[in-house]
């Protein structure tokens, strides 16, 4: 029982993390459907520096690193260039996958060391909860401060506030003087970072070899995950940690042979965010809007 | 006026600003003094907007300078007009439907204040001007009037030297357009300037001391507003002599006259934003033009729908020629002679990324599904649909920038006459109009009414929806007024004024 709930807090750290990302981005007007390539992208470049410089923490470092850069290439088009979001983002994801396969193919079959776990002084002690909450990598705990951070961030701060202005009316955002794009790009590289922290994740603490791909679907899953949080971070986190258990009872289920298929549980994570998308429609149908009123919409300059 | 008074606070010389090779500011030259109300008049797409953006440093001039207190400023971003003391109130506001009043206010303000502190500062400046707020509202739940409150509150608290209102009064009803004067007339009182932006004549002569008249791009003229007649500054702004329409013919009085008529129509709103369709009731007669006056959200978009067709209820509340058909849809009642108008012509009247024969073509799809062959319903022919766009462009005046364009390529006051004249064009008995002048210039305009008078002429059905009192007055026969989704009896126009209007039009 411990260490299954060990396994599902830990499975949900990549998607939370990513999806922390891709919350701002897109509460700053910004759709960037790349995040599985921009987890690739992290998950390599955390290989490959665990692998050159034999510290784990350069993985964390040079993942984040990664992700930023290679959201440029995303921001670049869309911000500046005003192409579509919707296929650029398509169109990294696809050029991620290609690049980092190119890239990870001299890790196959090499191994990394994990990140080390850190036991929190006092709180660890605690009976059960203390092993399951407070033995972790830092990675895990960063995770749960950066989605908590958000939240006060995007409700009391100044520039939380810029951001939510700044995706609601991009017009308005610009006539009483904020510089949209380079906001949308801060927040897109934010994305990035994340992303490319959760991707890094992946080698650092739960499979600490190579394969291409490696991400599995944990991007779309952290986009989905957005939508079903409709925006809110403590949602996201409630959100993680549900669609993280479902990914577990997918391996349960095959091992102690429950009788429906494994797709079936593939498939949970966006059939739970189709139902909650139907659930937030009728609300804002009721007037609740949630969803960011200029998301995917790119913003021209002298209106 | 004593000295201090008559100072210049803004001076601009020879502002020159080109979008491109099109130059929508041409050598500028405008003097604003402290503390009082100066007015910018001119037609759609004269360039006053363009002019007044430079002055809030959104857009930067090609040409010339601009001095604020005799000093010459370079003015890089709104940031730099709000600390020297300019503020603006856009045409189309500039707020987030999303926030919360505070909120709004908060990210404009370049001083930093906790919640409490801003609170405090929003609620006292609202009761010192009397302007009210609520500041933990969400903007998205908020009339266009209150809307237009937070703007002024967010600039007033940043304390201008000069105000600029772009259109303010284009969204408000009667008795809030006082309000404002009132609150405008206070602020010059306490010295601030205001650059007041306008194309209503009469209420340029009501509040403001001079005025500079834009057209084309260039100042035709700066003048004292106490010794110009409205006449005059309608003559400066649009150019040339204003024709006076031509008067309708009256038909002879039938029996069998009536055209059109609607009992107890009820319509629930289709979202919170929305208005309630209350027990509407009206008639009109052929050779009539019946005139609804209102404020703008008050139904009138509900009342086309369904009129139209596009919502549908029982089958008695709309009555054409004795055919109930308050639940067929608008392709039947097309057929049955009544043609519509929307309000907005992009989007609603229009596809924008069509050209103008292919949006001909939509709106005469109907009559090709009923009347021709099996071949014409699956294949179209566009020499057909290009036929009918040209003859409509030439009957209408519409002028386009070049050979079938989209409809996004024509100017609003085109455009409007393409829609017009194409509703025109399927020789309908009834036309239903919205808006039908709504933010076209005066030349345009004058086109368009007199179009509607001469169809009521030809013995017509014509029900005009309309914010615009001047118009309702002008060419309705009898006069309605809907406010919150009721309309008011309606009345002959020999016995109503123009005030009663007003005041109905403010019932809520
Ligand atoms: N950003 C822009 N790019 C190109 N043309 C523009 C732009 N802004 C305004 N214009 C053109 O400049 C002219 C003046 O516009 P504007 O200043 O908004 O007029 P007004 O406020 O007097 O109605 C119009 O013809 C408009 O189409
Ligand atoms: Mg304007």
């Amino acid at each position: 029982m411990e260490s299954l709930l060990i396994t599902i807090l830990v499975t949900s750290v990549p998607i939370l993390l990513a999806g922390t990302g891709e919350l701002i981005a897109e509460k700053s007007g910004v759709l960037n459907l790349g995040v599985e390539g921009m987890m690739l992208t992290g998950a390599v470049a955390a290989l490959g520096s665990v692998l050159i410089f034999g510290n784990p923490l350069a993985g964390i470092f040079f993942g984040a690193l990664a992700g930023i850069l290679i959201s440029l290439i995303f921001s670049f088009f869309t911000i500046f260039l005003m192409t579509n979001q919707v296929a650029t983002g398509l169109g990294l994801t696809i050029f991620a996958t290609g690049l980092t396969g190119l890239i990870g193919e001299p890790f196959v079959g090499k191994t990394i060391s994990s990140l080390p776990k850190i036991e929190i002084i006092f709180l660890s002690d605690i009976p059960f909860l203390g092993s399951i909450f407070f033995k972790h990598d830092i990675l895990f705990y960063l995770s749960i401060l950066l989605i908590i951070a958000v939240h006060f961030f995007l409700i009391k701060s100044r520039y939380g506030i810029i951001i939510r202005a700044v995706g609601d009316n991009h017009d308005s955002a610009h006539s009483i003087g904020y510089p949209v794009k380079i906001i949308r790009l801060l927040c897109v590289g934010f994305g990035g970072m994340c992303a490319g922290m959760g991707g890094a994740y992946i080698p650092l603490v739960l499979t600490p070899h190579w394969s291409e791909g490696m991400t599995a679907g944990k991007g779309w899953i952290a986009l989905a995950l957005v939508v079903f949080a409709s925006w809110l971070p403590f949602r996201l986190l409630l959100g993680a940690l549900i669609f993280g258990g479902i990914t577990i009872l997918q391996f349960v289920g095959q091992a102690r042979g429950w009788p429906f298929p494994s797709q079936f549980l593939n498939m949970l994570p966006y059939l739970v965010t189709i139902i909650a998308l139907s659930i937030i429609s009728i609300k804002t149908r009721s007037g609740n809007t949630l969803v960011p009123s200029s998301l995917g919409k790119p913003f021209l300059e002298n209106n | 006026m004593d000295k201090k008074n008559s100072k210049t606070l803004l001076k601009a010389s020879g502002l020159t600003k080109k979008f491109g090779s099109f130059v929508a500011n041409d050598s500028i030259n405008i003097e604003i003094k402290k503390g009082e109300i100066h007015a910018l008049l001119g037609e759609n797409g004269a360039g006053k907007s363009t002019l007044v953006k430079m002055f809030y440093g959104l857009l930067a001039p090609d040409e010339g300078n601009i001095k604020f207190n005799n000093k010459i400023i370079n003015l890089l971003n709104p940031k730099f007009a709000r600390a020297m003391g300019i503020g603006m109130v856009f045409q189309h506001f500039s707020l987030f439907p999303a926030l919360s009043v505070s909120e709004n206010i908060l990210i404009s303000l370049d001083e930093k204040l906790t919640k409490k502190q801003l609170e405090k500062s929003i609620i006292n400046t609202s009761k010192k001007w009397g302007l009210k707020v609520s500041p933990s509202k969400k903007v998205a739940e908020l009339s266009v009037g209150e809307q237009q409150r937070v703007e002024i509150v967010r600039c007033l608290l940043q304390k201008p030297k000069l105000l600029i209102m772009d259109e303010p009064t284009s969204v408000l009803s009667p008795q809030e357009i006082v309000n404002l004067f009132k609150v405008l007339k206070n602020l010059s009182k306490s010295g601030c300037s205001i650059l007041y932006i306008s194309h209503k004549l009469h209420e340029i002569k009501e509040i403001a001391s001079k005025v500079t008249i834009l057209k084309s791009a260039k100042v035709v003229d700066t003048m004292e507003t106490k010794n110009v007649s409205t006449n005059i500054l309608a003559e400066k702004m649009v150019g040339k002599k204003i024709i006076r329409l031509k008067a309708k013919k009256n038909l002879k009085k039938l029996k069998s006259n009536l055209a059109l008529s609607v009992n107890n129509l009820y319509r629930f709103k289709k979202n919170q934003f929305g208005v309630t369709l209350n027990n509407i009731n009206f008639t009109i007669d052929y050779g009539q033009v019946l005139g609804i006056a209102g404020i703008a959200g008050n139904g009138q978009v509900e009342l086309m729908e369904a009129l139209s067709g596009e919502t549908l209820g029982k089958k008695e509340e709309i009555i054409f020629e004795n055919k109930s058909i308050g639940n067929s849809k608008i392709e039947y009642r097309r057929q049955l002679g009544i043609e519509f108008v929307p309000e907005e012509r992009n989007n609603h009247a229009t596809v924008p990324d069509l050209k103008l024969h292919e949006n001909t073509f939509l709106t005469f799809f109907g009559y090709h599904i009923f009347n021709k062959s099996f071949f014409n319903k699956i294949f179209t022919n566009p020499k057909l649909s290009i036929q009918a766009s040209k003859q409509i462009e030439k009957k209408n005046d519409v002028r386009c920038p070049y050979d079938n364009p989209l409809a996004k390529q024509l100017s609003g006051g085109n455009l409007q006459k393409f829609v017009i004249g194409r509703a025109f064009q399927a020789n309908p008995k009834l036309v239903i109009i919205s808006q039908p002048t709504w933010g076209v210039d005066i030349g345009a305009a004058n086109i368009i009414r007199q179009k509607i008078l001469n169809l009521a002429s030809m013995g017509k059905a014509i029900i005009l929806i309309s914010q615009d009192l001047d118009e309702i007055f002008e060419l309705s026969d009898s006069i309605g007024v809907i406010s919150n989704g009721n309309l008011s009896k309606i009345k002959n126009k020999k016995n109503m004024t123009p005030t009663q209007v007003g005041l109905l039009m403010g019932v809520s």
